[in-house]
Formats: structure tokens, C-alpha cells, sequence
């Protein structure tokens, strides 16, 4: 078989492609309807995970009536295995400054907040000062849009959109019902778009190159690149920007250690692939999507503790204020410990699949819906290793 | 008044007095003290105008807003996977034995309090730790006992 070779793209970090402030000028020229065109044109898709089409959440928003409304940077990133954000941040966070900017003007909004996790902290003073030079630039372009910074504390359930609103309103973050969308009752109950990091400096970078060149790398479902966090067992890890829709074969190939077993896609919440897998698994919306984790395991690790982690992961970070996730991520916890032991037939892994699966379709939000997948296809890749 | 109100005052000076000045007044509070002691929840309730269960009620939620008394230094050592993998184990035995406590504990003097902490997002360069909001990635069990000695003579 011909071997293709990873597409490596530099945008994100690319610093000599625009000067930000230039492109928030230029883009000021333009209506609000024609810079939501062009994002929605883009096939530009949420890059915190969820893959929502970051134009259409644009226009709705816009399209609702009211006078407040609110432009959120989800900086609350926690998935384990991701780490793209924070130095997102920390080397470009002009980009992101201006996406919000952008953001602001097309949808109507004259408030933007930066959430920033707790775990973060030490990226406060820096940004801050960003944001104040900023503020003070925008303002010298007429542009009435300020932005705040805000910070989390310690909850990777804050990352969930609704629980992310619920924090900033001082309260315990515990995802909302849906719907309302945030596009129409987000934070203080006003429309709200609320993106991810890297989204937001791709709105900034597709305002500079156009759509058409953004359109042009990626596949018919998944435009684009895509930061990719890469860790584990990989003797390169670190922070990729790569086309969206490779192979994860080819992926193995650049990144693996020669004795790649497991790739973990999509963190603790996504899916497990094994090594049979690699050649016909695609990493994009049309394959298995992801916000960025990468990790990679060798044939040294144990997928059982890699599974046992995950859960107690869960079971520390469910919210508890649905039933299936608070109780669900504890008895999948408990029921792998009794099966390694001995104290459950192996059969009893069935039992839990269909536990996971329940979670999946009663769960209040994507935290709990989401452990069936680490669950169901760890334990249907690995059965033995979690048995013996 | 106590310094503690003196603190929740300036504070609610700073950030105001609504309902989603909570978060930033209990931060501010953490900074501060360390922790969340009864008597700050009930000024923060009195000053925010909302009942001390509610305050309670959010302030427990959060890991980094502890509610029982914690050291100067807090240690956050990181036990996600990859940081698993990198040898976190070995980097908490060796806090353990040097500042004689263990996980969840607070050293006799109250200078250390030894926690562990869900991904710190430093994935890459593991094992990671903070000491307040000082990150330290890439840590040994030697690096990690060296950098508790220069926070033990810091202060």
C-alpha cells in the first residue's frame, strides 16, 4: 500500500501570516452577515469536541432579538490528554482576542469573557495584560466590545457549555436542560456563543485567508486542520496542527513508537481504537471526531488500568445531579474491580456494557453520555485484559 | 474587623456585590487563606446579600475551593493517565516521605498540604505538579523534593 504522508499545516501558531489587529480592522469594513457567510461558508466546526457548525451558531445567535448578548471563550479545557489551549494562549492569544472580536461584532455583542480553568492560573497575569492593550486598541477602532477574564476552579465539568454559564453566574456548575440553546438563553439567560479556543482563532485566520483556503485542506465533512494534543507512548509528543480526515494508520506511523497498541481518540471521553483498527479508522467528523487528544499506548500498558483510570476520572468529575451518570461512572468503577477479582463472572462486563449504554441515553449531559464510549470499546477490544 | 472581613470587603469592592461575583469573591478568599473557613462563607453571604447555604453550596463544589483548612503551599500532584504512565507514583511516595504526610494531609506546621488533582493539561510532560498556581512539569521524584525545599525556605 502507498503510504501518505500526514499533511503538517501551520496556522494556528503561524505569527507571520496576519498582524490580528489588522484583520479585526479589515474585517470591521465588511457587514455582520457577510463575516457569518464566510465562517458558515468555511465549514468551520467546533474544535472543543462537539463539532457544532461554528457559522450556523454565529447566525442564530445574531438572529435572536434582544439587546445583551455575550461572546464566551471556552478556556476550561480538561479533557484529559489536551492541552492545545493553554499554549494556544500562551503563544498566540491575540488570535483569539480578535476571533472574539469578530465574533462580537457579527453577532451583536458588546460583552466577551475568556472562561479560564483554575488549573490555569498561572497564565492570569500575562492575559490580563493582553486583554487591557486590547480593550484599548478595540476601542481606538470604534469598536464598542470588551472583553473579561474569568476564572474556574477545578471542575472539568465547567468545560459542558451550560455548567460553564452556571459557573460564571457563581453557582455550582450543574449542566442545564437543553433546550434553551445558548444561542438563545446562554449566560445571564442572554443568546450567548460560546467557542472553543482554537475555533475562535480559526474564525480570526479564515477572516485573513478567506474560506476558500481554509476549505481547501480537509475532507468534504471535516474542512480544515486541527490542533492535535499527542501524548503517551510516542517518543515525539507534543502540539500538531494537522489536516483533518487522515487515516489514523498513517497517524500510528508518524507518532507511534513501533509498538503502538491502543490509540486513545478524543480523550477519556472518546474512543478507544485498537491496533486492527488503525487502517480503516479516519480522524475527523465523518470518522471519530475529537477535540485534540491523542494518546498513544504501547503493548506494555495495561488497557485495564488505562480503563480503571478513566472511570475513577468519572467518578470524581460527574456533577452528581443526574442519577445515571453519579451512580453509573461509581457501579462501572466498582463492577470492573469485582470482575478483575474474581468476584463477578467475566459475563458480568455485558451487564455493565449495558449499564453504559443506558447512561448514554439518560444521562443529562455529555459527561455521563459519553463514558460508554471509553467503556464499551476498551472493554470489547481488550476483554481479556480486563478479565485477567 | 477581622482580617478575614477586611479581605471579603476589598474584595466585594473590587467585583461587586451580585450574584455572579461569587465565584471571584471565593477565589479571591482562596488566594488569600487557603481555604474557605465558616466565618468567611457567612461574611461572603452577608456581603453578597444571599444565604450562607447557597455560598456553602458552591464553594463545595469546586476542588480548588477547599472548605477545610489547607497548608500555605498547596502540592497538586496530577494522576491522569499519561501522567500515570510518566511515573506520578513515584513522585508522590517521595513527597510523602519527605514532608511525612500523606495524600489529602497537611504537614504538622501547616505549610504543605499533599493533594492529588484530575489532568492538569501538561499531557506531554508528565509528571506535573502545582504548588498553588505554580506549575512544575517534568518533574522526578528528586526534582519534586527539591522544589518543596525552596518553597519550605521561601517562607
Amino acid at each position: 500500500m502507498e503510504k501518505k504522508q500526514l499533511k503538517k499545516v501551520d496556522i494556528i501558531f503561524a505569527t507571520d501570516m496576519c498582524d490580528p489587529m489588522d484583520v479585526l480592522a479589515k474585517t470591521l469594513q465588511r457587514s455582520p452577515d457577510e463575516v457569518i457567510l464566510d465562517v458558515i461558508d468555511s465549514g468551520l466546526k467546533g474544535r472543543g469536541g462537539a463539532g457544532f457548525p461554528t457559522g450556523l451558531k454565529w447566525k442564530f445567535t445574531r438572529n435572536e432579538s434582544g439587546d445583551t448578548k455575550y461572546v464566551i471563550c471556552n478556556a476550561d479545557e480538561g479533557e484529559p490528554g489536551t492541552f492545545k489551549d493553554r499554549e494556544i494562549l500562551d503563544r498566540v492569544p491575540e488570535k483569539v482576542l480578535v476571533g472574539m472580536a469578530i465574533c462580537g461584532y457579527a453577532i451583536g455583542a458588546r460583552e466577551g469573557y475568556i472562561y479560564l480553568r483554575g488549573e490555569y492560573n498561572f497564565l492570569l497575569k500575562g492575559l490580563q495584560q493582553k486583554i487591557d492593550k486590547f480593550n484599548a486598541k478595540a476601542r481606538e477602532l470604534g469598536l464598542d466590545y470588551t472583553i473579561y477574564l474569568k476564572s474556574g476552579s477545578g471542575a472539568y465539568i465547567c468545560g459542558e457549555e451550560s455548567a460553564l454559564f452556571e459557573s460564571m453566574e457563581g453557582k455550582r456548575g450543574e449542566p442545564r436542560n437543553k433546550p434553551p440553546y445558548p444561542t438563545r438563553a446562554g449566560y445571564n439567560y442572554k443568546p450567548t456563543v460560546i467557542n472553543n479556543v482554537e475555533t475562535l482563532v480559526y474564525t480570526t485566520m479564515i477572516c485573513t485567508l478567506g474560506p476558500e483556503q481554509f476549505k481547501a485542506l480537509g475532507t468534504k465533512d471535516s474542512r480544515g486542520s486541527k490542533v492535535f494534543s499527542v501524548s503517551g507512548d510516542t517518543p515525539i509528543a507534543g502540539i500538531y496542527e494537522l489536516e483533518l480526515g487522515m487515516p489514523l494508520a498513517d497517524f500510528v506511523e508518524e507518532f507511534g513508537d513501533g509498538d503502538t497498541k491502543a490509540v486513545q481518540v478524543g480523550g477519556a471521553s472518546g474512543h478507544c481504537v485498537p491496533r486492527k483498527n488503525f487502517n480503516n479508522t479516519v480522524i475527523g467528523f465523518e470518522g471519530i471526531p475529537t477535540g485534540g487528544s491523542m494518546m498513544v499506548f504501547n503493548s506494555s500498558r495495561s488497557m485495564y488500568n488505562v480503563l480503571h483510570d478513566y472511570l475513577e476520572f468519572f467518578t470524581e468529575e460527574s456533577c452528581g445531579q443526574c442519577t445515571p451518570c453519579r451512580v453509573g461512572c461509581q457501579q462501572l468503577l466498582k463492577g470492573i474491580e469485582a470482575v478483575k477479582r474474581g468476584e463477578r463472572k467475566p459475563d458480568y462486563l455485558d451487564e455493565l456494557k449495558k449499564l453504559a449504554d443506558t447512561m448514554k441515553l439518560a444521562a443529562k449531559c455529555g459527561l455521563g453520555q459519553s463514558v460508554a464510549n471509553p467503556f464499551n470499546s476498551i472493554v470489547d477490544n481488550f476483554r481479556e485484559e480486563i478479565i485477567y | 474587623m477581622t482580617n478575614t472581613q477586611a479581605l471579603i470587603k476589598d474584595l466585594v469592592g473590587k467585583h461587586g456585590n451580585s450574584r455572579n461575583a461569587l465565584m471571584p469573591v471565593l477565589q479571591g478568599v482562596v488566594q488569600q487563606e487557603r481555604y474557605l473557613s465558616e466565618e468567611a462563607m457567612l461574611e461572603v453571604a452577608r456581603e453578597l446579600d444571599i444565604s450562607a447555604a447557597e455560598v456553602y453550596g458552591t464553594a463545595s463544589f469546586y476542588t480548588f475551593l477547599d472548605t477545610v483548612p489547607r497548608g500555605k503551599c498547596i502540592i497538586r500532584v496530577c494522576k491522569t493517565i499519561t501522567c500515570h504512565m510518566a511515573g506520578k507514583d513515584q513522585v508522590i511516595q517521595a513527597l510523602e516521605e519527605t514532608l511525612k504526610v500523606k495524600v489529602g494531609e497537611t504537614t504538622v506546621d501547616r505549610k504543605f498540604t499533599l493533594l492529588t488533582a484530575n489532568c492538569l493539561g501538561w499531557c506531554h510532560k508528565g509528571p506535573v505538579m502545582l504548588v498553588n498556581d505554580d506549575v512544575y512539569p517534568e518533574i522526578t521524584p528528586h526534582r519534586a523534593i527539591e522544589i518543596v525545599e525552596e518553597y519550605a525556605k521561601k517562607k
